[in-house]
């Protein structure tokens, strides 16, 4: 049976390095896809994951199973990636206001035209590829602590308590940042609600 | 009942929620509404692809560990620790400050434990001291002690 998070950070504090990797296994693609998506560059995204485990590893000594695993690792993620954005924004506002915003052109989007050459269904393809366009930027103008609630709760299926933890506010704030961050999406995404909701 | 719509849509509410929430759905169209559009919402945030880690994560990763310094090493933490590190030199220049100091002004060190010693007379009426001669009265400070007596 495959060993739990706690005890596998348990096996970490011991000295076992091996149970280390693996909860790198377990962790790296979902941490990675929520920094991605919190601070929309992949470079920083990496980096930030990477800072978020050696952070895991430096407390291993003092580790102590109190709270899940996941709420004490996304807690981590998501106070350096709160961080990472605020500073980010200060930087863009100190440089100047007509500098280019450094953002990923993201997956799909540069190799449209030539996906779409081959295609056999070029018109299915597009439409799908400006869908995925508009659910990103959509997110991406979500205010971040709304962010990181919408994608807790959507991508890491972890319940309100967790969230609520992570994200350092009570139930009650959380389901309302969740609430608002509902409306907006419903509101930027109108036209593909209504072909969804059909 | 608005902040409940979402936890109905995503299927995490209480069994006696949900029939609430169920309830008001049924008379409210508003709300039908709106349940209807979170659901399609939390639809479309499914079609987002996942992004690959690249080739190179974990190997940045394990290099970043290999790069800490070991905790079992008191030497390797007192060295890492530039704040341990100064602590430790100011402590040791305050010694030998003091120490410096006190052989220089040995008679004068002497000359200070004097209030000390007129401490001795509330500690002679505990017991134990009482079945004792007086220690203080014979020595060289006596004369200095007994205006005060
Ligand atoms: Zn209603």
């Amino acid at each position: 049976m495959a060993r739990s998070d706690v005890q596998l950070m348990l096996d970490v504090k011991a000295g076992d390095e091996q149970s280390f990797t693996l909860l790198l296994y377990r962790y790296r693609s979902p941490l990675v896809n929520f920094l991605y998506r919190m601070v929309r560059n992949r470079e920083q995204a990496e980096d930030l994951a990477q800072e978020v485990f050696l952070r895991v590893y430096r407390a291993r000594e003092d580790y102590v199973p109190s709270a899940k695993f996941t709420t004490w690792l996304f807690r981590i993620a998501t106070n350096l990636a709160l961080n990472s954005v605020r500073d980010t924004r200060y930087q863009r506002m100190e440089i100047s206001l007509d500098a280019p915003v450094m953002l990923d052109a993201e997956d799909g989007e540069e190799k449209t035209l030539d996906v779409a050459e081959k295609h056999p269904n070029i018109e299915q393809h597009l439409v799908e590829e400006t869908q995925k366009k508009m659910i990103r930027h959509a997110i991406e103008k979500l205010p971040e602590k709304q962010r990181a609630a919408v994608l807790l709760h959507k991508y890491q299926e972890l319940d309100y308590g967790e969230i609520a933890k992570i994200l350092q506010c009570s139930e009650s704030a959380l389901k309302s940042l969740l609430f608002r961050a509902y409306e907006t999406l419903r509101v930027e995404l109108a036209p593909l609600v209504a072909q969804h909701g059909k | 009942m608005e902040k409940k719509i979402l936890g109905y849509v995503d299927g995490r509410l209480k069994e006696s929620e949900r029939l609430e929430v169920e309830k008001h759905l049924a008379a409210c169209a508003g709300c039908r509404l709106r349940a209807n559009e979170f659901r399609a919402v939390s639809g479309l945030l499914d079609e987002l692809p996942m992004i690959e880690p690249s080739e190179a994560f974990d190997l940045r990763v394990h290099a970043r560990v290999a790069a800490e310094p070991l905790k079992q090493s008191w030497w390797a933490w007192f060295t890492s620790s530039p704040r341990v590190a100064v602590a430790a030199a100011m402590l040791l220049l305050a010694s030998v400050w003091v120490g410096t100091h006190s052989t220089n002004n040995q008679p004068q060190i002497a000359q200070e434990d004097i209030p000390v010693l007129e401490n001795l007379d509330v500690l002679s009426s505990f017991d134990v001291l009482s079945e004792l001669p007086p220690p203080v009265q014979a020595d060289d400070g006596g004369q200095q002690q007994n205006p005060q007596m």
